[in-house]
């Protein structure tokens, strides 16, 4: 008994480390990252002693862009010699606006479109189209919250519905409205906010009138795996999701203009953004967030989602391959 | 195919070549590249599992030894300790949260409760499997009954001591998978950080299986080391 | 309103816990107009108890045969007793990682990582409880002209049954914690709640803690109920106390393995 307990404890141990060593002598199949080519470089952030003092405590919401973005804030800012704590991974818009609010954290990037349904409660139809616009609303409204916000990114990004490419032949799906042929059959999945977002599940039951047959609330995280596995008919994705072109996943035209334009704002307490290095803060994100196309961003995205780097590393790489860190 | 915007280096991903890592894989040679990345939330971890299976043994040894003294108390003991083991832990997590907050004594106090049931009953199993003959022995030699419980009692009670312990330990390291969801980090963090990529999964997952069989593998060997005599009645 | 004036008055001592159980008890309906709590909570509650019992019932009737024969035939124990061993120290958030990862979400992959996680303390106790049933009665039995099927079923089965019964509710309560993580997976259970929190709050989230906590001490209650009911009038002479001591990862002969 004693002896074939050990045994058995050995061969576990000796396949996990078996494992291990094979793991080690397997062919590298890492790609080179991009080597860099570089054009006219950018002005690099220069580290002002002044900004030394003052502690930002960066933080995000819980996936991919919002890490990245988070992680290219607070690499920025470090460089520019603000002390620079993280908090990425709060969860979803409302608790990382709680967070904010309740100063546990001193900025945090948000979309434009998502903060006025999730925190001003405007419709998804009466959001403004034009991204100037909805950030114009986004910053009075935040005023009045002791927030400011600063002047949005470059990129634009969204919500979506994909599908696979099968699904859309079979179904001759083209459009959102298309959708209403077969609706009672689909399943779709989203992110648990989705059943309570008007840019989301509820936009698409009041404003296409569709009734799926259900919807399945699943780690955003898995947004695609669901399509890729067959368990969602439809998922709600975003724009700037490199696996959509990986996978070939068809977006369905958003006909009736429901899902509202989304540029990040970083939302910064006024505290910081208003105290003396305030200025000196800002500037540092417009000169960081500058480059942020929505090529771009989807370059980094799938830097993070198709090659697994960390957001950590794949921010630094964006500051240093721009020439904004040396 | 690449396109430069800006100085950012653009890859054209759309081919859809197969990839291990693009394709969320198992791939050994990624895990190689990075194991880096697991040993913060591996070392997170084993501060969490230690430190609550020596509180838990702390305090689960001294309710032994009151109860070996007090009889009454196994029943209640038993009872209580039962109902936090029942407990699921995620409930618990939550539960203690508008008390402790999160964070780390969250998840201690809640991995803590977990043992107290294991290692009492081990303990008190151990302590009345003593053979009386052996006790008797010790009293005729004069010994107190301090003295008797350190010296014959507890001695004896070892192994079963020990293997209350080892159970302890494994199941404490699989509860502390989930001590994320107190703020608390570990392995189940980085499991949850990509869980569709299955050199991720594979990877936390199998460290967590490690640390458990480590753990019970080491004790084990204390086990064997401080009990010479239980190998050759074996 | 009024009676949920009279609830919360009495509950207020009771600070946060109070509202939660509140929410429990009348649920509340969000600012985007979702109702949440209350009613809600027998539906969640439902799904909870839907997806632990098939996957009970299908670990049941996985284990409880192979482990019956297994120990019928004294062949097998290393297999048996370290199915448990290693079923422990799998983490139960490993195991439906593993299977989102593999398989991918839904009811059907989160029943077979519960059905997985159920086997081994079943399969276990299935075993040791058969294989302890003494040599000279089994003998006997065959001296008495049964057949071995009529063996395991009328001498060995009701001699084991205390054991396979504590497998199983050891089993039930631990998958019915882990169904609480069945929405990473896209399963809907009281875990909702918890892990979605936007959609309830804090306090929904400590109302379905304090649910799924009920809810397993209640089962282990009552399955320990239901356990010395089934326990044999001979077997009850011995107490309580050396009945549970025999759960096999609890023995003697284990302990000093």
């Amino acid at each position: 008994m004693k002896i074939h307990r050990l045994t058995g404890l050995l061969a576990v141990l000796c396949l996990l480390v078996s494992a291990f060593a094979m793991a080690a002598c397997g062919d590298d199949e890492e790609e080179g990252g991009g080597t860099q080519t570089s054009g006219e470089q950018q002005a690099a952030i220069e580290s002002n002693p002044d900004n030394q003092g003052t502690t930002i405590t960066v933080g995000s919401k819980n996936f991919t862009e919002q890490k990245v973005l988070g992680e290219v804030f607070a690499q920025g800012l470090e460089a520019a010699g603000f002390t620079v704590e993280k908090q990425l991974n709060l969860g979803d818009e409302k608790t990382a606006f709680a967070a904010l609010r309740g100063g546990e954290i001193d900025a945090y990037p948000e979309y434009t479109g998502t903060a006025l349904l999730s925190f001003f409660g405007v419709r998804a139809d009466r959001i403004p189209k034009d991204p100037q616009e909805a950030f114009e609303q986004v910053r009075t409204n935040m005023e009045e919250r002791n927030v400011t916000a600063l002047p949005p990114t470059p990129f634009t990004s969204s919500n979506e519905v994909g599908v696979t490419r099968e699904t859309a032949q079979q179904n001759d799906l083209q459009t959102i409205s298309d959708l209403s042929q077969v609706d009672q059959e689909f399943t779709l999945y989203g992110s648990p906010e989705c059943r309570q977002r008007t840019d989301c599940l509820l936009g698409l039951q009041q404003v296409y009138d569709l009734d799926f047959q259900r919807f399945r609330p699943v780690d955003i995280a898995l947004r695609h795996e669901v399509l890729t596995k067959g368990q969602a008919d439809a998922s709600i994705v975003f724009t700037t999701d490199p696996q959509i072109k990986r996978e070939g996943f068809v977006l369905l035209e958003d006909d009736k203009n429901m899902f509202p334009p989304y540029n990040s704002t970083l939302l910064v307490r006024n505290q910081i953004a208003q105290g003396e290095t305030g200025q000196n803060m800002q500037d540092v994100v417009e000169q960081v967030q500058e480059g942020l196309t929505a090529e771009v961003m989807q370059e980094l995205n799938a830097r993070v989602d198709l090659d697994k780097k960390t957001p950590e590393q794949v921010a630094g790489e964006y500051l240093r391959e721009s020439g904004l860190v040396r | 195919m690449t396109a430069l915007l800006g100085q950012v280096q653009l890859r054209d991903r759309s081919t859809g070549e197969a990839s291990c890592v693009a394709d969320n894989g198992f791939c050994p040679s990624w895990i190689a590249d990075n194991f880096d990345r697991y040993v913060d939330p591996l070392l997170q971890h084993v501060f969490l599992t230690v430190v609550s299976l020596a509180i838990g043994f702390g305090i689960s040894f001294g309710l032994a030894l009151l109860a070996h003294r007090r009889r009454w108390l196994v029943g209640p003991i038993t009872q209580v300790t039962g109902i936090l083991y029942t407990l699921p832990s995620i409930a618990v997590f939550f539960l203690l949260l508008p008390l402790t907050g999160r964070g780390n004594t969250t998840a201690l106090i809640a991995l803590v409760a977990y043992t107290l049931l294991i290692i009492f009953r081990n303990v008190m199993a151990g302590l009345d499997g003593v053979p009386t003959e052996a006790k008797d022995a010790g009293r005729g030699m004069g010994l107190t009954r301090r003295q008797l419980l350190w010296r014959v009692e507890l001695p004896l009670a070892v192994p079963e001591i020990l293997a209350g312990l080892r159970i302890a330990a494994t199941t404490t390291v699989g509860l502390a998978t989930l001590a994320f969801f107190a703020g608390a980090g570990g392995l189940g963090e980085q499991i949850f950080a990509d869980i569709t990529f299955k050199s991720n999964v594979v990877t936390a997952g199998g460290l967590a299986v490690l640390l458990a069989a480590a753990l019970d593998a080491l004790i084990l060997l204390a086990q064997r080391a401080v009990t010479p005599w239980a190998r050759a009645r074996a | 309103m009024g009676e949920g004036a009279g609830v919360s008055t009495t509950l207020a001592f009771l600070g946060e816990f109070g509202d939660a159980i509140e929410f429990i008890v009348e649920g509340t309906t969000t600012r985007e107009g979702n109702d949440v709590g209350g009613l809600q909570f027998l539906e969640l509650t439902w799904e909870h108890m839907k997806l632990s019992l098939v996957a009970m019932a299908i670990a049941c009737a996985v284990a409880v045969p192979v482990g019956l024969w297994l120990g019928h035939i004294r062949k097998g124990e290393f297999f048996a007793v370290s199915a448990s061993n290693v079923g422990r120290a799998v983490p139960s958030l490993a195991l439906i990682a593993f299977f989102v990862a593999y398989l991918g979400v839904g009811f059907t992959n989160v029943t077979l990582a519960l059905v997985l996680l159920a086997i081994p303390p079943i399969l276990t106790n299935a075993y040791v409880g058969v294989s302890q049933v003494d040599n000279d009665t089994v003998d006997a039995s065959r001296g008495m002209g049964m057949t071995e099927t009529e063996i395991v079923r009328r001498v060995e089965l009701p001699l084991a049954l205390p054991l396979v019964f504590g497998g199983v509710r050891t089993s039930m309560v631990n998958v019915l914690a882990t169904a609480t993580i069945a929405p990473l997976a896209g399963v809907d259970s009281l875990g909702d709640p918890i892990i979605n929190v936007n959609t309830y709050g804090e306090t929904g989230r400590l109302a379905a803690s304090i649910v799924v906590a009920a809810l397993a001490v209640f089962t282990e209650l009552s399955l320990g109920a239901a356990q010395r009911a089934v326990t044999p009038k001979g077997l009850k002479l011995e107490s309580d106390q050396q009945s549970r001591r025999r759960i096999p990862f609890l023995t003697r002969r284990e302990a000093t393995t």
